[in-house]
């Protein structure tokens, strides 16, 4: 009966979320090419709501109307025991935060991201800076929380005190995916002979980057933090499949035959040219 | 190549690094880094938190502790910690420390009970103090004055309030919080081993090839211990099995071969299941295998039983606050609601799930079982009349009243009961049983206790490296002080008890106080000291080391005493808390390393400290707390004759002509008699330890404090916690529980008692390892020789046969026939929730340290009400949605996470204890192990609604 009652929910706000979206387009467009006239660049360590669209995208699709902002400060969960309403994750930047002016970003070791199962700050988005599809399963049709995508989670393994042999694990913890996100990499610790390293690793492909862990994190300075994960992630080459991870052809999987192909300085030269060229001697 | 001279050049090690990898340091910078460790005193001590027992080496600098280390010399945890281990040096740093003594007062200065608090002087505080006892011990005589203890007192606190209260205020209401950790796990020992603590010691971990946790959950609350389990665990990974037994998954699951997740309180089942499989394999017992050591069981075992009918330890029929009975079912204090669960402490209707365990016992489903109040008593019965104890817990019936999860099928709940039980009886396997909690709090805590060695005994797994069934503590001391100082209402140091008159009578001599001066009855346990507040019978109760209001279940009737009655509650702490806030009186106490300290660990290790620094504001221990009370009293005082009070039916005669015959004088004060007596003058200040360090109470500090006499604080002029603890630890010397000399304590990383011939034990009652096992058993293996309960009657399951005389079985330990139970409430209609309670590894217990320290604070805020995403749909709320938790008794109300650390089965929600802002013990109920008095916290019936 809940199920039923939710898809309900969530159809009728694509619904107005689609209206929203071409009113956006229109009628406020000058506000959209106001915005895009200050050119104040975004950092690149700019953490955007769940289901942000690329960094260029978004910037040009938002239209810096705070509605994400306004749902995640007033979804029901963001009340003290006396009802008063908590500061919100959601902040729309301004002047001063290296952020482009008015548009929305999160903080984690300030405020996380409480990956609401409802994704509060998404549906309302007007423009489709916030894509609500990034955030539907496309089987259930359903609102799926473990799709969102802030950033990823890095760990500082110098600073961890996880990695000193410390036992810790708040992040661990802390993390609403906990033991698929963030997982315990045991290890035997040869100096104390008889203790276990207990340590945090991130799994990038289910971190959605909420920063929980950041929060929670005991050290001064955190030592486990969320980037963008273009920022966070390396790229191995799509040339070469883990032969011992089945799964691993998906990763490759877009791979076509028109990409195959190296050229470098020497390929500029056809072998004709080389040859050529001769030896001298 | 050059090197910046920066910061962390001041740190010497940097230094010696630099020059390990042949890097150049500039002279200047070389001084400087012997500049920075001149300043810095390293010092060791043991971690502040929790019964583990971590040494941490301290360095202070400008009387302020600025760092922490992990001591690499520590055996417990050759120099890791746990988070907050790693936070040591910030927890007595609060801006909102206790500085001075604060009294509720009217505009006009005077005491006022609905006053507001303002800042005294220590001479007005201990002069309230001192009016309010003489009033409580006119009332109501040495019964009306209580003191809320702690597994958290150092040994020489503890010791000293013990001795001001039972052999200076002749009373014996002095319990510890740890009534609410580990009483179980003592009446355990005590039946099982006839004296208290564990067989075994840390080093099994090392040594055992399985590991089951029953009821506890290590990686939170032992993380160092669990970090050796895990490392046993990758040592080996075929061979060591981990199991974790109990009634959510938590985070020591994710290590688990498998998990057992049962129905609270059907460990009772599960521990019988086992034995019944040891039993009816075994040849004896009808089966084909040789399963029980019958070698061993016949030198060293004898089987027992004890009524069943005890009773939940809750409030009795006619006690004070539940009289008048009303018409509605209200009784007293009491409503309706809360009755419908007291009225079972009387008698209660026999349920369907425990009908059958209960048939041996001439029980069937429908009879009314009438409760006496719990019982000790216990007798002899055969090897038949246990089994026979054993039949009805078959797989079928554990299965069907145990598996508690109802998403998990019956065939794979019985898989694991079968593969548990394979595992304890496998030949040659190693086998360590470790509990916490979760058996320790519970209605029949000392039953499950004593059912974990009844396994280990017959399969002669327990006392051997390796193997053996071994309860962990809680707190820092809960061992150390609580237990083996005794401070305990019913106990005196090193085993001996009030009810005992040998034992009066030799602590009497070594206090020099006269014979007949200790009270013999030893009734007031830490729950009963609250309801003696509700009652009227307490009239002056003094907190100290804990946070008796917010740490006690159903506290709404306890906070309500204290603010409305006719009673005077001090506390001392370092912090404000809970109880703080209930009290009349507040007193700034001197945290941890501000003072010179003894703990004992879960091992039976035995850590002393020097005070590292001069405590804040005019905060002093609760050493000189007390012993600046004992100065207010004198023999005439104290020492009369008392009507019979409260528990106690007989008068109390006057010792004060005795007093006089020892050479003591009317005006004799205790101070002169208990602690500046000649034997103390003997530890003088010139003692060695004392250089280059503080001692507030011997020595007085450079504060110069402003003392309980209106004058400058001087120091007593003698070496007060060597003598206490030298003076404690006689008690045990020679007697099982040898304690080495104060001075060998500061050279070594702790010693686990009975140390012999500087020699420390690992094993007891092993005669391989422990020398008293030796001496009572030449030639044998082993010796159980604890003195408690060695003669008994026989008889049947029902009954003892009192007319063929006791027997006496020395150097034997019991197995126990004892059957499933009811706990006094389970979900019903309306409340249809199991609700219980713990803890979380970022705070320490009330959090009134940790939830002070900022880094442990933004992990975890605050408690959330872990509950099933299925549950949370029932009820209609979204996790990060707040919820009213709700039971016949208060009601709170609390965050709902669905996918935390910890994740409950459908119908059972989880909220630990820690945040005064979601105060889930005046939610709890205050049942009790009838036996141990330790209160249930693990389970209760709740509501949940969306709030």
């Amino acid at each position: 009966m809940a199920d039923k009652k939710k898809v309900e929910i969530s159809s009728r706000r694509r619904f107005f979320t689609n209206i929203a979206h071409n009113v956006g387009l229109g009628a406020m467009g000058t506000l959209l090419l106001a915005g895009y006239a200050q050119k104040a660049k975004s950092s690149p360590l700019t953490l955007r709501p769940p289901a942000a669209l690329g960094e260029a995208d978004f910037i040009k699709t938002c239209i810096k109307c705070g509605l994400c902002a306004e749902a995640c400060v007033n979804r029901p969960q963001n009340r003290d025991k006396e009802g008063n309403q908590k500061k919100g994750t959601l902040k729309m930047a301004k002047a001063n935060d290296s952020v482009t002016i008015g548009t929305p970003f999160f903080t984690p070791r300030d405020v996380p991201c409480f990956m609401c199962d409802d994704i509060p700050c998404v549906p309302v988005c007007p423009s489709g800076a916030l894509d609500i599809n990034k955030v539907t399963n496309p089987k259930t049709k359903k609102l799926d929380f473990k799709m969102m995508d802030m950033g990823v989670a890095v760990v500082d393994v110098h600073s961890c005190i996880a990695f000193w042999g410390l036992q810790c694990d708040a992040c661990y913890r802390a993390c609403p995916l906990l033991d698929e996100a963030i997982k315990l990499q045991y290890n035997r610790n040869s100096r104390t002979g008889k203790h276990a390293f207990l340590e945090p690793v991130i799994n990038p492909d289910v971190c959605t980057g909420c920063g929980l862990c950041e929060k929670a994190c005991v050290t001064e300075k955190p030592a486990i933090f969320v980037l963008p994960r273009e920022v966070a992630q390396g790229k191995p080459g799509d040339h070469y499949v883990r032969g011992w991870d089945k799964k691993d052809q998906q990763r490759v999987k877009d791979r076509k035959a028109s990409d195959i192909k190296t050229e470098d300085e020497r390929s500029s030269k056809t072998p004709v040219d080389y040859l050529n060229k001769g030896l001298e001697y | 190549m050059g090197i910046n001279r920066r910061d962390f050049l001041k740190s010497s090690a940097a230094v010696a690094a630099a020059s390990a990898v042949g890097i150049s340091v500039p002279e200047s910078a070389k001084a400087a880094a012997n500049e920075a460790e001149q300043g810095w005193r390293w010092d060791k001590a043991p971690c502040r938190f929790c019964g583990t027992g971590c040494g941490i080496m301290l360095a202070t600098k400008g009387g302020k502790i600025v760092a922490v280390k992990g001591d690499p010399a520590a055996p417990v945890n050759r120099g890791l910690n746990c988070i907050k281990g790693y936070f040591n040096a910030k927890i007595m740093y609060g801006a909102d420390r206790l500085t001075q003594p604060l009294l509720r007062m009217n505009e006009k200065g005077e005491f006022d009970k609905k006053g507001k608090f303002k800042p005294v002087s220590w001479k007005r505080a201990f002069d309230e103090m001192e009016k309010h006892i003489r009033k409580a011990l006119k009332e109501k005589g040495p019964e009306g004055v209580a003191v809320f203890g702690s597994g958290q007192y150092t040994i020489m606190e503890g010791y000293a309030a013990q001795k001001m209260v039972k052999g200076g205020f002749r009373g014996n209401a002095i319990d510890p919080n740890a009534r609410h950790c580990m009483a179980s796990a003592v009446v355990g020992f005590y039946q099982t081993f006839g004296i208290d603590e564990p067989s075994g010691c840390y080093d099994d971990i090392e040594l055992t090839d399985t590991i089951v946790a029953w009821g506890s959950n290590m990686a939170e609350m032992h993380p160092i211990l669990w970090s050796r389990v895990t490392d046993r665990k990758l040592s080996d990974p075929d061979r060591v099995k981990v199991i974790n037994i109990q009634t959510y998954t938590h985070r020591s699951c994710d290590l688990s071969d498998f998990n057992i997740i049962f129905r609270p309180n059907t460990d009772l089942a599960l521990w019988n299941y086992i034995a019944r499989e040891i039993v009816t394999r075994d040849k004896k017992g009808g089966g084909k295998e040789d399963i029980i050591d019958w070698d061993f069981v016949k030198k060293h075992i004898v089987f027992t039983v004890g009524p069943v009918n005890i009773g939940y330890g809750m409030r009795r029929a006619g006690e004070k606050s539940l009289t008048p009975v009303n018409p509605d079912g209200s009784a007293g204090k009491y409503s309706a609601k809360e009755m419908k669960i007291i009225n079972k402490e009387m008698e209660k209707k026999v349920g369907k799930l425990e009908a059958p365990a209960l048939a041996p016992y001439g029980y069937k489903e429908g009879d009314t079982m009438k409760n006496t109040a719990g019982t000790l008593a216990h007798w002899m019965i055969s090897f038949e009349e246990y089994k026979k104890s054993l039949e009805p817990f078959t797989l079928d019936y554990v299965a069907s009243i145990a598996k508690g999860d109802p998403d998990e099928s019956i065939e794979s709940f019985k898989k694991k009961l079968k593969m548990l039980a394979d595992l304890y009886i496998e030949k040659d396997r190693k086998v360590v049983s470790f509990w916490t909690m979760g058996m320790n709090q519970h209605t029949r805590g000392t039953w499950v206790n004593t059912l974990s060695y009844n396994v280990h005994f017959m399969l002669n797994k327990q006392a051997k490296p390796g193997s053996g069934a071994f309860s962990l503590t809680g707190q820092p001391s809960a061992c150390g002080t609580a237990r083996e100082v005794g401070t305990f209402c019913h106990r005196l140091p090193a085993d001996l008890m009030v009810k005992n008159p040998k034992h009066r009578a030799k602590t009497e001599k070594k206090w020099m106080i006269p014979e007949g001066t200790i009270n013999p009855v030893g009734k007031q346990h830490i729950v009963a000291i609250h309801r003696g507040l509700e009652d009227g019978l307490v009239k002056f109760a003094w907190v100290n080391v804990c946070n008796a209001f917010q740490d006690t279940a159903n506290a709404n009737h306890w906070i309500k005493a204290a603010r409305e009655m006719d009673n005077f509650i001090v506390t001392s702490d370092g912090y404000p808390g809970i109880s703080a806030m209930v009290s009349d009186l507040v007193l700034p106490s001197a945290m941890i390393y501000e003072k010179w300290g003894g703990y004992g660990n879960a091992e039976r290790r035995t850590q002393l400290w020097k005070q590292q620094v001069v405590p804040v504001g005019q905060a002093m221990s609760d050493t000189w707390q007390w012993v600046e009370l004992s100065k207010r009293f004198t023999v005439k005082d104290l020492w009369g004759e008392y009507a019979p009070s409260g528990p106690r039916k007989k008068p109390l005669p006057s010792v004060i002509e005795a007093a006089k015959k020892m050479g003591y004088k009317e005006d004799t004060t205790m101070y002169e008699i208990l602690f500046a007596n000649k034997e103390a003058k003997k530890y003088t200040i010139d003692d060695p330890l004392l250089k280059g360090f503080d001692d507030s109470d011997s020595l007085g500090d450079n504060r110069k404090i402003i003392g309980s006499d209106g004058k400058e604080w001087k120091g007593y002029g003698f070496f007060i916690h060597k003598y206490l603890f030298e003076e404690y630890a006689w008690f045990g010397r020679g007697h099982g529980h040898d304690l080495a000399p104060f001075d060998v304590y500061h050279k070594v990383r702790g010693l686990k008692w009975p140390v012999v011939d500087g020699k420390e034990t690992a094993w007891r009652f092993n005669v391989k390892y422990d020398p008293y096992a030796a001496k009572a058993n030449p030639g044998g293996d082993f010796a159980f020789y604890g003195p408690l309960a060695k003669k008994l009657f026989s008889g049947t399951l029902t009954k003892p046969d009192k007319k063929a005389g006791k027997t006496p079985i020395p150097n034997k330990a019991k197995i126990f026939a004892r059957p499933y139970m009811d706990p006094p409430e389970m979900p019903d209609k309306e409340y249809d929730t199991w609700l219980c309670t713990g803890r979380v590894l970022e705070h320490w217990h009330s959090g009134t340290m940790t939830m002070r320290v900022p880094e442990l604070f933004r992990a975890v805020p605050e408690a959330l009400c872990y509950m099933h995403p299925k549950d949370a749909q029932k009820h209609g709320v979204k996790r990060g949605e707040l919820v009213w938790v709700e039971s016949r008794r208060g009601k709170v109300k609390a965050r709902v996470e669905t996918r935390g650390r910890n994740r409950p089965p459908r119908g059972l929600v989880f909220v630990p204890w820690f945040d005064e802002k979601v105060f889930i013990n005046k939610v709890t109920l205050d049942a009790t192990c009838p036996m141990s008095k330790q209160t249930d916290y693990k389970k209760c019936a709740v509501k949940i609604t969306k709030a």
